[in-house]
């Protein structure tokens, strides 16, 4: 046998056992990733779809039964209903003001973590402590702080005569909800500030180098340096922010229950009010499926900003 | 120049999806979507529930605040264990405001064998088969051995959804010393204006800034509150024909009167913001005089240990406004959830838990629902300030609404309540609204 011959007649037989070798790894591959599709099916595609088929006809009972179909009649509900409109304002307001003031504020911590101090793991690890805390207890936390009888807030005004009148920080509706946003911003600007950190260390001090010997200052280099390689690593926490503040829940729930007034209410409390308390299982799941839209919505045209690149520094 | 790491971030998340993953991602939500209309409503469910042996497990589910204390229950169940030990009682406690939510969620899984409703859910829960009927269960003499506004909290539609268990209304407690400082006579408390009255004494001789506090949060609470002053003042809130009455009359004079003891400061401002426990911590810290609350906080707020204000605690039975002194009826009830499996136990553990011994054994935290119990010297003596009390208010009780749609209702009037506690609405043209939402409601 020659060596060319023997050759091909290697690679004859070699070829199909490696085809076999590829089915063989993409079946291992498969059966790896299975239990992670179980996983996603059952708690994204099925949740997803049955709060559509629930969205269509009109529950009244957590219970199963034979309820009529209303078709899309919850949705045009959700239109007509006068509160709904007043929620949304709440849930817009939150997320646009929770989320401007937690991504200015980070960012400001990040610079300042950033820079070399002394003991930097230690103020790193502080930061990272009100995100630590879970929700609830934030909340139960800033309830009292804001307690116009025995609250911190109060304390802490009086002792530095500030103010001797104390002040009720939940009892009007508007200034309740800013008060909530608050709360909410010293929690959630920990994850921001964590973002923009592992951000602004993949920016080269060789850059600010050559801007300095350019002539430029330090408010210069961040508009210039700064804020446009971080555009990567604002737009991610953008999107994570402004999910998760538009699904705001439990800190409204904690902190003031949609009061006073109905005015802390936003849509995640409103459609959990319809469907457990109010047992109005078709209405609240119309209202979780605007949600998931909204959310969606918001996701898609974020990551159409970033794909253009403009915002991304990308092009 | 620019980091690669930085660049890679945007890419992965930009990433189009590619036609195959989108129509698999649409095949994945349409084949979901085709299982999961197999059955609407309910978490698969498990049927319909089921008597079972008298034996097991038998899961429960309690209240935190007000009422038996969660040590109370804890003590009672290993009694009801040690002479049943074939069933074995786990109980879980949530605070009231969880408490509807709760049940609901755990329904279609029938997690619960035992539950604690309120009074103002039966028609709900009945009507949708929540909670089990359990009107043949029912001994004939119950009826009668039960005090009436006890009997009443677990009924509707003539059908008996649980066996009542506390059996409470708000009672206005005061600080003795408080009164005294201020030079004014506890028999002044007898009627609302007399209230009024004490509570200026009391602002201007600086005993307390704001005499009174309450649980006007928005939550079921305020609707407590208002319940025992629309009573007072002689409204009701439904007419005889079913239709929203709260907008006339003692209902508007009833909120009249809520929102100028704000403006007057006499009502401390938290009052929008507060719950019953922010009613005890401000009553037991000294800086109230005057609150209306149920039970409970008499052995908290005389408790040393738990108050500042031990031993300077006395009680009455809520004040008398111009048509008579109903007190709300705050009552629950024990129920069966009407997906257990394990009925015939649930029930033996409810029959212990209301038993006449066991609820006289425990009522300095809740009081009796049997009518024999306030006259036994025993009970008298374990809450010797308050039974004395509860046998004159406990026969004079006012109910919320026994309607199906009642959370909404309540919802509504809440909201509206407390706009005019805020000053944002007239008190008329805030029931007006409420009573427009609430036609609604019942309409439907």
């Amino acid at each position: 046998m020659s060596v060319a011959s023997a050759g091909t007649a290697a690679r004859t037989r070699r070829r199909p056992s490696r085809w076999s070798g590829v089915k063989g790894e993409a079946r291992f591959a498969l059966a790896l990733l299975l239990p992670a599709a179980v996983v996603v099916f059952g708690v994204v595609l099925y949740p997803v779809g049955r709060t559509f088929v629930i969205s269509l006809f009109d529950v009244t009972s957590p219970l199963p039964g034979d309820y009529p179909f209303v078709g899309l009649s919850n949705y045009t509900r959700v239109f007509r209903d006068p509160a709904f409109y007043g929620v949304l304002g709440h849930t817009m307001y939150f997320t646009l003001v929770s989320t401007a003031a937690e991504l200015a504020l980070g960012i400001a911590v990040a610079l300042l973590l950033n820079a070399p101090l002394r003991a930097r793991w230690f103020w790193r690890s502080l930061v990272v402590l009100p995100w630590a805390l879970p929700t609830i207890v934030n909340g139960a936390l800033w309830r009292w702080i804001y307690n116009g009888q025995y609250g911190a807030l109060n304390g802490l005004l009086e002792t530095l005569h500030l103010s001797d009148t104390p002040h009720q920080w939940l009892g009007s509706p508007f200034l309740a909800l800013n008060m909530v946003i608050l709360a909410d911003v010293w929690k959630n600007t920990s994850i921001v500030v964590f973002f923009i950190l592992a951000g602004l260390q993949t920016i080269s001090s060789d850059l600010y180098e050559s801007a300095r010997m350019d002539g430029a200052g330090a408010w210069a280099a961040f508009w210039r340096i700064t804020l446009p390689l971080l555009a990567p690593s604002i737009a991610v926490v953008l999107i994570l922010r402004t999910i998760e503040a538009f699904k705001v829940f439990d800190i409204i729930y904690v902190m003031t229950g949609g009061g006073p007034a109905s005015g802390t209410q936003t849509v995640a409390f409103y459609t959990y009010l319809q469907a457990f308390s109010n047992q109005l299982f078709g209405y609240g799941a119309a209202l979780a499926y605007l949600i998931v839209l909204a959310v969606f919505a918001l996701a898609m045209l974020y990551l159409r900003v970033l794909r253009q690149g403009q915002m991304a520094g990308v092009e | 120049m620019e980091s690669t790491s930085s660049s890679r971030t945007p890419e992965v998340l930009a990433a189009t999806p590619s036609r195959r993953t989108v129509l698999a991602a649409g095949g994945g939500i349409g084949l979901a979507a085709l299982l999961s209309a197999c059955a609407v409503g309910g978490g698969g469910g498990s049927g319909a529930g089921a008597s079972g042996s008298g034996k097991g497990t038998v899961r429960a589910l309690f209240m935190k605040q007000a009422g038996y204390s969660e040590t109370d229950i804890r003590t009672m169940t290993k009694a009801f264990q040690a002479a049943n030990p074939d069933i074995t009682v786990s109980a879980d406690f949530v605070a009231y405001e969880a408490l509807h939510d709760k049940i609901v969620a755990a329904a279609p899984a029938g997690t619960y064998d035992v539950v604690l409703i309120d009074v103002i859910w039966p028609a709900e829960f009945g009507s949708k088969h929540i909670v089990a009927d359990v009107t043949s269960k029912w001994p004939e003499s119950w009826k009668q051995d039960m005090l009436g506004g006890a009997v009443a909290t677990p009924q509707f539609d003539s059908h008996f959804y649980g066996v009542p268990w506390i059996l409470d209304t708000k009672y206005l407690f005061f600080n003795a010393q408080h009164l005294a400082k201020a030079k004014v006579d506890a028999g002044e408390l007898d009627t609302w204006d007399g209230v009024l009255k004490a509570a200026r004494a009391i602002k201007s001789a600086g005993v307390t800034k704001n005499p009174l506090v309450w649980s006007w949060q928005q939550a079921e609470a305020l609707i407590c509150d208002y319940a025992q002053l629309l009573g007072a003042f002689g409204g009701t809130f439904l007419d005889s024909a079913g239709k929203p009455a709260f907008q006339h009359g003692g209902g508007v004079q009833a909120l009249e009167f809520m929102r100028q003891s704000i403006v007057d400061g006499l009502s401390n401002p938290t009052s929008t913001q507060s719950l019953e426990e922010d009613v005890r911590r401000v009553f037991s810290a000294g800086q109230a005089s005057m609150a209306l609350n149920w039970t409970y906080m008499y052995g908290m707020a005389n408790d040393p240990k738990q108050s500042q204000v031990g031993g300077q605690v006395k009680v009455l039975q809520t004040p008398a406004g111009p048509s008579g002194r109903p007190g709300v009826n705050g009552s629950m009830a024990l129920a069966v959830s009407a997906q257990s499996k394990n009925q015939a136990a649930a029930w033996k553990y409810i029959t212990y838990l209301t038993s006449q011994p066991v609820q006289e054994k425990y009522a300095l935290s809740s009081l009796p629902v049997w009518k024999s119990s306030y006259d036994n010297p025993a009970v008298v003596k374990t809450n010797p300030a308050v039974v004395p009390q509860a046998k004159k208010q406990l026969a004079d009780l006012i109910l919320r609404p026994q309607v199906k749609t009642y959370n909404p209702l309540s919802q509504a009037l809440q909201t509206e309540i407390q706009k005019a506690l805020l000053g944002q609405k007239s008190p008329q043209q805030a029931l007006n609204d409420a009573a427009d939402q609430a036609a609604t409601l019942l309409g439907s």
